[in-house]
């Protein structure tokens, strides 16, 4: 079971002589010719439809930077972002507390959980904005008081509805996360003197990670998308100035076109960053680490540079 | 050389209604090599695990070095030990598992790293140098870089038994180390473990190598359904069983 440094097995690798290469007629795949031409067909009908609607293309670059759109797309980042950072503190701390030995936290957490899933987050959204109906002040003894409606300002309404909303989730990929790292991880650390907070933190939780991070990639790409809802709470975040933008000048369809193509751009960049940060959790748990898709490129347009030091 | 470093006195140890130890008398002396024999199922690695407090006792009395495990007596009152003090004790036991368990997002060396500057505050340089010397111990000087799912199954083994080394234990604890491994695997790690009881380290091994035992053994229990059937010098035990249940053992195995 040892590994071979020095393979390669790139493109200039000479195949060994040996007895002649079969030449044989390939079975042919009519099927896929057709298959393709329909799809093709129907893209083009698609495309053809839209050209022919009454649409002002001309109007999405016209505002593609204008302030606002880029006023509302730092919004919706610093919203991702911050509610992110609630929903993730706050699952770990359900997570730990629902695998917790004592029953009224555990019941707590399970409750926590059962609750936030199972409400829509729209409606989560409209409850905090609406609280102000039924607490006229919110009064946090000698720390703070003031009137509810100046208190729950859009951005807390967005950041609490998201984000508490968001750690019901976080604390089941986390609960799953931590359950994934076998038992004898945990004897092993026990075995040789070291605490229940140091085992967590330096021999669990890192493991727990392969398995936490890749939903969690999908749920900051969800919560970028999932922060469009608070445009109802009067939130000034990408969805919301495009709105305004479209109702005033009459370029409404224009306008989510060009706020479609900034969550577009912002997921990929987001996808791109989870694949690197998916590579460094997964070291240990496979030989060798999959290239990255720069390694990839290279390897692709410079077959003939190798390392100095090794040899084909 | 008498001085007991583990005494169990009655240990009996259930898993809900299933009773698995039923009254476990025993003593393993200091620098002694005490081999622990056995059908499967017949509570050996339990008794083993018993020792460092990954298991609780249900009855009876087991010391580690005079200290009683995982309680504090006071007058004729048992108190629980906090998992700070346990975790103290544990740090003189080393423990090999029969899956290694060594921890996979680290290389061989920062798993022999890892306990020295967690738990003991060593210094970085100091643990790694130390880690150096214990690798090239076991023969894997070479590997220090390399994670575990680089290492076959016997230079895992051995890169976890540095791992126990680092922490200066007094008592070693080997459970089954060699099962798991492929049979042209099992010399190496033997070879280490050998190594290991020359320099005086006392060693409590549950294994089924049968010459391990005889040949670096000084004491052999054989147990069978939760009790010790027979115990005595390794060499006079597996040629000469007295036993009827370790002779039935012992035809099977040899």
């Amino acid at each position: 079971m040892t590994v071979d440094v020095s393979k390669t097995d790139g493109p200039g690798a000479t195949p060994p002589a040996g007895p002649e290469a079969i030449k044989a007629i390939p079975v042919r795949h009519p099927g896929r010719y057709v298959s393709a031409i329909i799809a093709l067909g129907l893209l083009g009908a698609v495309v053809y439809a839209f050209a022919q609607g009454n649409i002002n293309w001309g109007a999405v670059p016209d505002y593609f930077f204008d302030d606002r759109i880029l006023h509302g797309v730092g919004n919706t980042l610093l919203l991702t972002v911050l509610s992110m950072l609630i929903g993730i503190v706050g699952g770990i701390v359900l997570a730990v507390m629902r695998l917790s030995k004592n029953p009224v936290t555990s019941s707590i957490a399970w409750f926590y959980i059962w609750f936030f899933r199972g409400t829509p987050v729209l409606v989560q959204l409209f409850v905090w904005f609406n609280l102000g109906l039924v607490f006229e002040y919110i009064n946090l003894g000698p720390i703070y008081k003031d009137y509810w409606s100046s208190f729950m300002t859009p951005l807390l309404t967005a950041l609490l509805g998201l984000g508490l909303n968001e750690a019901a989730y976080m604390a089941e990929i986390c609960r799953a996360g931590l359950l994934s790292v076998d038992e004898g991880q945990t004897e092993a650390a026990h075995a040789l003197g070291m605490s229940h907070t140091k085992t967590l933190g330096r021999i669990v939780i890192p493991q727990a990670m392969r398995v936490i991070v890749p939903p969690t990639g999908n749920e900051v790409i969800n919560m970028l998308k999932t922060t469009s809802l608070v445009s109802a709470v009067q939130f000034y975040d990408l969805f919301k100035e495009a709105q305004d933008i479209g109702q005033n000048a009459g370029s409404t369809v224009e306008m989510y076109f060009l706020a479609a193509a900034w969550y577009l751009i912002m997921t990929s960049i987001l996808s791109v960053g989870q694949y690197y940060v998916e590579r460094y959790y997964a070291r240990g748990s496979t030989r060798s680490l999959p290239p990255t898709p720069l390694q990839r490129f290279r390897a692709a347009v410079l077959p003939a540079r190798r390392p100095k030091g090794v040899t084909a | 050389m008498t001085h007991p470093m583990v005494r169990a006195e009655g240990v009996h140890k259930s898993f809900g209604t299933v009773e698995v130890l039923k009254g476990i008398d025993l003593q393993v002396n200091s620098g002694e090599v005490f081999c622990l024999i056995g059908p499967s199922g017949s509570g050996k690695s339990t008794f083993l695990r018993c020792i460092n407090h990954l298991e609780k006792i249900n009855a009876g009395r087991l010391y580690v070095d005079g200290e009683l495990v995982g309680y504090r007596q006071k007058g004729d009152k048992l108190y629980e030990l906090k998992d700070s003090e346990v975790a103290l004790k544990r740090r003189d036991i080393g423990m090999v598992f029969q899956r290694f368990n060594l921890f996979p997002h680290m290389t061989a060396i920062e798993n022999v790293m890892e306990a020295p500057v967690q738990v003991k505050g060593a210094s970085k340089a100091e643990a790694r140098e130390r880690a150096t010397r214990l690798l090239d111990r076991v023969g894997l000087a070479d590997k220090a870089g390399n994670y575990p799912a680089q290492l076959s199954g016997g230079q895992q083994q051995r890169v976890a038994i540095a791992r126990a080394l680092a922490m200066d234990p007094k008592l070693m604890l080997f459970d089954e180390p060699t099962s798991a491994l492929d049979p042209e695997l099992v010399g190496d790690v033997l070879d280490v473990m050998r190594d290991l009881a020359e320099s005086g380290m006392t060693m409590v091994v549950v294994t089924h190598e049968m010459g391990f035992a005889r040949e670096v053994g000084d004491s052999l229990v054989f147990m069978d359904g939760g009790v010790v059937v027979e115990s005595g010098n390794p060499r006079e035990v597996l040629t000469d069983p007295q036993h009827e249940r370790t002779k039935a053992f012992l035809s099977k195995v040899l």
